[in-house]
């Protein structure tokens, strides 16, 4: 890997960091237009691949920057460097800005603005992560069984004090099995 | 002044997490959320499980963490780091967040580039995405129950949920509509403080 590539991973993620206001995911479409056309370090249907293969894996989806990274370094050892430069890049600036958000916030325990903010958006945050629901199911092409899957989850999880675990366990079993 | 809903709102923790204990929690966070769900783990286990948050200040950090640039979760786990030891305690949780996954999406992409073939898990995926939405849902309900009390909340929920997935408005868009009426209803006043 060029120190020239080195820099690129460095600037492209350092900036996507910063821009990915609500969330990894946002910035997808500029990392492709940027990775894929301007620096020839994959191609599209790599790049289509590699997305789907951050998605599956656990952790946060924002892990399609380590695996352009690992290519964009040449795969191999250089690949895994390359990988971790671009991880780094991609989550030192945006956590700076969370890092001087939450001593702020911590500092203000009593402070009316933080109540007002702790109680005023708890309904938005219900209201953000119902939507972030419905958003992946239509993403994922839902069809019926999947929704009646869904729905039986749901009353598990909200109806019975079984460990989360299990129920996501038997759901990736009847997917193995080809039921849904 | 506030000395009462200081005593119910705040300091929930037992004891704070070492460094260590927080980054194998927030690992913990990570490999459970196979498939997705991972705002949904984030609670069982930090609000529920560990007690380290109350619901107000978890949903809070959650929305301060969607607001401001970056991965949700990860920013989630600087949050929760900064709240305990600081710097260090943001390295330590945010280390245990990606570093397991960091090694799995690079064997699977070692795997991929080497037989360029996506490693098969679609079909073990395809079951565990409708849980894992599930478990978004059981989120909304179990958080809604508790602090939906009220026309104004509700009004607010479902105005911000129209405006997301309906009409899909950026959340920054979505935000300023509804945040200033949501930060004016919050505002602490005599009467209603003490819920």
């Amino acid at each position: 890997m060029s120190p020239k590539t080195l820099l690129q991973i460095i600037a492209l993620f350092g900036s996507l960091s910063v821009l990915s206001i609500g969330g990894g995911n946002t910035v997808v479409p500029d990392m492709h237009r940027q990775a894929v056309n301007q620096f020839h370090w994959l191609d599209g249907r790599q790049f289509a691949d590699l997305f789907a293969i951050s998605q599956a894996a656990p952790g946060p989806s924002v892990l399609i920057v380590t695996l352009i990274g690992y290519k964009a370094g040449g795969e191999g050892l250089w690949g895994v460097i390359g990988a971790i430069i671009a991880t780094m890049a991609m989550i030192i600036p945006a956590g700076l800005l969370v890092y001087f958000t939450a001593r702020f916030w911590n500092s203000a325990k009593e402070a009316k603005w933080r109540k007002a903010v702790e109680r005023g958006f708890a309904p938005l945050t219900v209201g953000l992560v119902l939507a972030s629901g419905v958003i992946v199911a239509k993403s994922a092409d839902h069809g019926y069984r999947e929704w009646a899957l869904t729905a039986v989850a749901t009353v598990v999880f909200t109806c019975t004090k079984t460990n989360p675990l299990i129920v996501v366990g038997v759901a990736g079993l009847i997917g193995w099995f080809g039921l849904v | 002044m506030s000395d009462q809903v200081a005593s119910s709102a705040t300091e929930v923790a037992p004891k704070p997490p070492g460094l260590i204990e927080l980054a194998l929690t927030f690992n913990k966070i990570a490999l459970a959320s196979f498939g997705g769900g991972l705002s949904a783990w984030s609670r069982e286990i930090i609000v529920v499980d560990r007690k380290w948050m109350s619901e107000e200040e978890f949903l809070s950090a959650l929305t301060i963490c969607r607001i401001l640039p970056g991965a949700n979760q990860v920013n989630l786990a600087v949050f929760v780091g900064v709240k305990f030891h600081g710097i260090i305690g943001a390295f330590a949780a945010c280390a245990g967040l990606i570093f397991v996954p960091v090694v799995i999406v690079l064997c699977m992409a070692w795997f991929y580039f080497t037989y360029s073939k996506v490693p098969a898990m679609k079909n073990i995926l395809h079951g565990m995405t409708p849980a894992a939405v599930a478990m978004t849902f059981a989120m909304a309900f179990k958080t809604g129950r508790k602090c939906l009390g009220s026309p104004v909340a509700i009004a607010l929920f479902v105005a911000i949920f129209v405006l997301s997935a309906v009409l899909r408005l950026p959340l920054i868009a979505a935000l300023l509509i509804c945040g200033p009426i949501a930060l004016w209803w919050g505002w602490p006043r005599q009467s209603k403080v003490a819920s």
